[in-house]
């Protein structure tokens, strides 16, 4: 059994591991300066204990509407997926606050690039507990970063000014956790 | 290491194909530059030729896929790069993006004309259309502006310059190439 305090994210000593099905981990960017283009990761996992977070995408299953797209994406003119085949994310020490806030630094490397990002989120009120007797919980966190300075910087000029991509990327994750079985 | 070189001009006496042999003159100890002549055979792309892809086009694949890197010269005709480059270019990069013989290849281009901004709107484009087709384009573009003066009439370069950028152009495109060895072989 698990209740959760007001310092650690999860009950410490147990991994938590992402069920992928009822997780999404995704992406948004400004698209030709009038909307927001999305796309996410098929294939991935993160694993919490405690106030650390750890996870990890595979590049090669970015999920987009359109295969001439996905592949574009996968190339070296993106994420390049042949020699950066993993997108990989960790905080070690992830706050919660009054009302289910989270908030926290982390480490994430994209295309081999390691930076810093700053991550607020929202932590599930408790966990809840499925027909079988596992317990859930919920974490929710998002961070805003450049590409250009992980060194994703395709882009195209918009004949209406600017480029069609925008430079600021959303990267959301939606995660739920099972407590891990011993 | 085996880097083919691509002319995307037809002409018997091109700037670009003399720029090509003057790269294979330029190239370091380890490269060996290898011209490919087969643009002017391929047919006009067409996804209906899939099912029983013509020789041509199968050469080009092969060819393509098997080199450690490309080369690409390119005129500009009308300000952007030769129909039968960009065809080549959209034969190697089907049937399948994830499959096709351009997708990771290191590559890089140059560009001669008789103008005096050396083909540089062809090799700009030229190298977004690569980008697209899913190759590793490497490094700057080499606008070698004013060809008429730069070669002789035996077609060898004349330029010490350039024939430097060449050969630098080639270490680049050569270490690029090794990393993406290295990585498949890992």
């Amino acid at each position: 059994m698990s209740t959760l305090d007001t310092t650690t994210i999860a009950p410490a000593g147990t991994a938590w591991t992402a069920d992928p099905v009822h997780s999404d981990v995704a992406f948004e960017v400004e698209y030709a300066g009038v909307s927001m283009f999305r796309g996410s990761f098929r294939d991935f996992d993160a694993t919490l204990e405690g106030s650390a977070l750890k996870g990890s995408a595979r590049v090669a299953s970015v999920d987009v509407k359109d295969e001439q797209l996905a592949g574009h994406l996968q190339s070296p003119d993106f994420f390049d997926a042949e020699r950066h085949p993993e997108i990989s994310f960790r905080a070690d020490e992830l706050t919660l606050a009054d009302g289910g806030t989270v908030a926290g630094s982390g480490e994430l490397t994209i295309k081999g690039v390691t930076r810093p990002v700053e991550l607020q989120g929202r932590l599930s009120a408790a966990p809840s507990v499925d027909p079988f007797g596992r317990e859930r919980l919920g974490l929710s966190l998002e961070t805003a970063i450049d590409r250009n300075e992980f060194g994703v910087a395709w882009n195209a000029p918009n004949q209406s000014g600017g480029n069609y991509l925008g430079d600021e990327v959303t990267l959301k994750a939606d995660l739920t956790f099972g407590r891990q079985e011993s | 290491m085996r880097i083919l070189a691509v002319s995307g001009s037809l002409r018997e006496s091109s700037f670009n194909t003399s720029l090509l042999r003057a790269a294979l003159e330029a190239a370091p100890d380890g490269i060996e530059l290898e011209l490919w002549e087969g643009l002017g055979e391929l047919p006009l792309y067409d996804e209906d030729l899939e099912t029983d892809a013509p020789d041509s086009v199968r050469r080009l694949r092969e060819d393509w896929a098997a080199a450690d890197a490309i080369l690409f010269s390119t005129p500009e005709y009308n300000g952007s790069v030769p129909g039968g480059l960009k065809n080549a270019i959209d034969w190697a990069s089907r049937p399948r993006l994830e499959a096709a013989a351009l997708r990771n290849k290191p590559v890089a281009v140059v560009g001669a004309s008789t103008g005096q901004f050396g083909a540089l709107w062809a090799q700009q484009d030229l190298k977004r259309i690569l980008g697209l087709a899913g190759a590793r384009v490497v490094g700057t573009e080499i606008p070698v502006a004013r060809a008429h003066e730069r070669f002789d009439s035996e077609g060898r370069l004349l330029d010490g310059e350039v024939f430097a950028q060449l050969r630098l152009h080639l270490t680049t495109l050569a270490s690029e190439a090794v990393a993406a060895a290295d990585r498949v072989a890992a």
